[in-house]
């Protein structure tokens, strides 16, 4: 009776001591993933990064802007991965387009940055004074007066990110986009384009052709430098992991389809090399706007 | 290319500032500028003397544009056009319509010499205002914008459409009427060129982006306009055409439901879904406000109750003293502590007594179940564990104060704070104590366990974040109390304290995502379903909050603080309440479904097995409803 419960417990030592040994070399990391497209895990949490950019074919100056950083502070009992991502599309015209994008992405992030900044090297482990949403509406609100201030007339669009961990929480007018790209094909767009057009469509008033060639196709109901009163859409997620966050302004995702991007962001080598691809692309089906391109990966 | 900026009539390459008209400078040697009374799209409005009248002080308006274009072409079409709107406004007269008296093109700019208005737009009204505007000064205004709509609609020989209908648009003078200003000269520009941006105005009907303009066009303007002084929310900042999402009665439950089905017909998406004719509406409006002055209207403080259904329970259960906390179930057994000192065992199902079991001091909260074991505190300071079949003391836990905490088992370990300032770490199969940690004040929120992550607040308004062994990862202050429990879901934890906010925390740093302010503290534990939070508060509202968004999809308004915590079941939300009502809602909609009356504040939340809803009363009583 014992011997049958020892067998089907596996508790002696014979039933290994007649097993032939075969040795075999142990895979490297760099085999196994090139082979199994699995991801290593990693410590302390923390993000890759990817930026392109590009006049496109048909301007003849740039009047996109785009901003990354990328910290971690890590002791073992409390890690944070911090990031801070902004695109902004300038409009208007004459020298105002690039100043209303640039005063709009550097106000916006110098906001962002002052208020987090004690919070990231606090002693006490005390988080922020105010909430993020609260931080990034505010800062908004500054964008916005910046751009009012050094660009009277200019108007520009601007999707910021602000990540902390696996929390990301994005700020958002206009028409450039943010997206989450999930690794079974998935591109989401997480933003809502403020486009007046996209709104009709919406309604059933007009439908897509219509839409490509409507008189006021371009025309946004919101941007910054606007003299109505607007809000900004703020909302927060949690990081898509595995996946990437992609934020981009619309001379990107107006030319190159979902599927493309797709394709383009997961063949890539590097994130890097994705957004100089993702921008290759767009210039390759014509280029009629500025392109940008801000990708991003959560990894741990 | 040349960018048109419809909205900001600013040359380019100089602030207005420099180039607007001074005070007491005179223009053309007639016109003593006093100051200026507006900022226009194209230019400013001034306040102005008329010289030509010497023995008295004859007041005008003169309202400045100054032309973008550099073409000599446009700006040669733009005054002609200018000059034939003003011809126009010269035939015109009606008591609404500002009078005109002259017009001419000076130094590079052309100038409009109006009747002087004196009085304020409805749109600095309507900020000056708290509140939406009254219901019957709005309705009069209303009836007299479709008088002046019909007169321009009836001009000849070409109907005017006015095509600019918004609040500020509209003054009321001295004597409480209204007058239409802005002609809108500078309508005829607002051609979009590729990059260029326009604000919406939000009050302009869909069909005028397709370059249509008719009378219905106005009737829908005119709608918005009296939506937003009737709701006070600015249509300019909502997405475009969403009018349907904000029901004026919904937002001020003040306005009677005949003018918000005027307002309603008025704003349909569809021009021949709304009113024909400005006669038409206005018909509508006086019907309406007739009908209102008749009828009494409903207070805002009545909830909109439809019938009220009688629920009646299946069975309940009287203790001897009040029912402060809430029950749990299993295996065919209610468990439920009462402030009498005892922690019943029920029979679910027709509520037959099975066993209770005796403490030292009252039990105000929901007992913890784990491995044949009712583990529960009690005010005598110790935490028992009775064995479930039997009602039989298993083992106790001492606490150096009284447990007013729901515990929380996880990973065998048991969790539960106490008066004595401490939480308590026991190792549920030893019964000894794992560690303790010190918060400074009471501990009576139930714990929240995520991963290796325990969650929960203290009554100094610490809401702390700690591991297994007894160590903190964070610390979240609030400025009073957390007595409720925190709830976690997809990253964050939310919370509500007492100081009267609701809370969103970021589950690995510790820091706000969002906070929503409710008007008074809250001992209410949130409860999450479809992405929303939904919660009480002593304000007497139970609130539904966006988890993403932090906006406020909606509120209802129960007649008592709203002591009780929240849970939803199927499609409704139940939450009990100071008055002793349980109120079950839509959570979609708030809307009310019914509420069922006890005799005693309601403090717990409700607990759903099977069907059937059971919570405890400050009047004593277990009861048990069919849902």
């Amino acid at each position: 009776m014992l011997d049958f419960i020892r067998k089907v417990f596996k508790s002696g030592g014979d039933h290994q001591a007649t097993k032939p040994t075969i040795e075999t070399a142990p895979l490297s990391d760099a085999q196994l993933q090139v082979v199994a497209k699995v991801e290593i895990s990693l410590n302390p949490p923390q993000f890759a990064v990817g930026s392109g950019q590009s006049v496109g074919r048909q301007r003849d100056h740039n009047e996109d802007t785009l901003f990354c950083l990328t910290a971690v502070i890590a002791d073992g009992q409390r890690d944070l991965p911090v990031g801070i991502f902004v695109v902004a599309d300038g409009m208007g015209g004459h020298q105002h387009g690039e100043v209303a994008s640039s005063a709009a992405a550097r106000t916006m992030v110098e906001h962002m940055l002052t208020r987090i900044y004690p919070a990231l090297f606090a002693m006490s482990g005390n988080g922020l004074e105010e909430s993020i949403q609260e931080i990034m509406e505010a800062g908004v609100k500054e964008a916005h007066r910046a751009v009012v201030r050094m660009a009277p007339g200019g108007g520009t669009t601007l999707t910021a990110a602000l990540v902390v961990g696996e929390q990301v929480t994005m700020a958002h007018v206009g028409d450039s986009r943010g997206y989450f790209i999930h690794p079974d094909g998935r591109t989401q767009v997480v933003t809502q384009d403020h486009s007046l057009v996209g709104r009709l469509q919406e309604l059933g008033q007009i439908n897509e052709k219509e839409a490509m060639n409507h008189p006021q196709r371009n025309v946004l109901y919101r941007a910054l430098g606007q003299p109505e009163p607007f809000r900004p859409d703020i909302n927060s997620f949690q990081f898509p992991t595995p996946g990437y966050l992609m934020l981009c302004s619309d001379g990107l995702w107006t030319m190159v389809p979902n599927q493309e991007i797709f394709r383009i962001v997961t063949s890539a080598k590097s994130l890097p090399e994705a957004c100089n691809d993702l921008v290759a692309a767009a210039n390759e089906a014509g280029g009629p706007d500025n392109i940008s391109v801000v990708l991003v990966k959560y990894l741990h | 290319m040349d960018t048109q900026r419809m909205t900001q009539g600013l040359p380019q390459n100089s602030p207005s500032a420099d180039r607007q008209l001074g005070s007491d400078s005179v223009l053309v040697n007639r016109y003593l500028i006093q100051e200026v009374i507006g900022v226009g799209g194209m230019g400013s409005v001034y306040r102005a003397r008329d010289l030509h009248f010497p023995n008295v002080v004859k007041l005008v308006a003169v309202k400045e544009m100054i032309i973008q274009t550099r073409d000599p072409q446009v700006r040669e079409t733009i005054v002609l056009n200018f000059e034939r709107e003003a011809n126009i406004l010269a035939t015109l007269h009606h008591p609404s319509i500002p009078r005109i008296f002259d017009y001419f093109s000076h130094d590079e700019r052309s100038y409009l010499v109006l009747e002087f208005v004196n009085g304020k737009d409805l749109e600095d009204v309507l900020a000056q205002s708290d509140t939406p505007l009254p219901e019957d000064q709005v309705v009069r205004w209303g009836i007299e914008l479709c008088d002046v709509l019909h007169y321009l609609h009836s001009h000849t020989p070409e109907p005017i459409i006015f095509r600019d209908m918004k609040p500020s648009n509209v003054m009321v003078n001295q004597e409480g009427h209204i007058v239409l200003v802005d002609f809108g000269i500078a309508k005829t520009f607002r051609v979009g060129q590729k990059g260029t941006m326009i604000g919406t105005e939000g009050y302009s009907p869909p069909e005028q982006y397709r370059g249509e303009a008719t009378e219905q066009a106005d009737v829908y303007a005119l709608g918005a306009t009296l939506h937003h002084l009737l709701t006070k929310r600015d249509p300019r900042i909502e997405t475009p055409f969403t009018f349907n999402e904000r029901p004026v009665r919904k937002l001020n439950p003040a306005v009677s439901a005949e003018v918000e089905a005027v307002v309603a017909t008025a704003i349909q998406y569809s021009p021949q879904d709304r009113f024909p004719t400005a006669v038409a509406m206005k018909e509508a409006l006086i019907s309406a406000g007739t009908k209102t002055g008749i009828l009494s209207r409903l207070s805002s403080s009545i909830v909109n109750v439809k019938k009220e259904e009688t629920i009646k329970p299946i069975w309940t259960f009287e203790t001897e003293d009040e029912i402060r906390g809430g029950p749990v179930f299993d295996n065919g057994l209610l468990y439920i502590g009462s402030y009498d000192h005892n922690m019943y065992a029920l029979n679910a199902t027709d509520g037959k007594f099975v066993w209770k079991f005796p403490t030292d001091g009252g039990i105000v909260t929901r007992p913890a179940f784990s491995e044949g074991l009712v583990l529960f505190g009690s005010e005598d300071g110790l935490l028992h564990a009775v064995t479930a079949r039997t009602g039989k003391i298993s083992w106790t836990y001492t606490t150096g104060g009284p447990v007013r905490c729901s515990p929380r088992v996880a990973e065998g370990h048991l969790f539960i704070g106490s008066d004595d300032g401490f939480m308590h770490a026991v190792n549920v199969l030893t019964c000894r104590r794992v560690w303790t940690y010190d918060t400074g004040g009471p501990v009576r929120s139930m714990p929240f366990v995520q991963g290796d992550n325990l969650y929960f607040g203290c009554e100094v308004g610490d809401v702390l974040c700690m591991d297994f062994r007894g160590g903190i990862r964070w610390r979240f202050k609030t400025k009073r109390g957390v007595s409720a429990s925190p709830v976690f879901h997809k990253g964050a934890i939310y919370f509500t304290s007492l100081d009267g906010t609701l809370y969103a925390v970021d589950g690995k740093s510790g820091w706000a995502v969002w906070r929503f302010r409710m008007n008074k503290g809250s001992i209410s534990t949130p409860c999450i379903v479809d992405n929303f939070v939904i919660a009480g508060s002593a304000d007497g509202f139970i609130y539904c909050v966006d988890a993403s968004s932090s906006k406020e999809i909606w509120r209802f308004k129960a007649e008592h603080q709203v002591s009780g915590s929240p849970i939803v079941h199927k499609d409704s939300v139940y939450c009990g309440a100071a008055d002793g009502n349980l109120y079950c809602l839509e959570y979609r909609t708030g809307r009310l479904r019914w509420k069922f009356p006890t005799g005693g504040p309601i403090t717990s939340s409700p607990t759903v097995y099977n069907d059937i809803l059971y919570f405890g009363s400050a009047d004593h009583i277990l009861y048990a409803l069919l849902v």
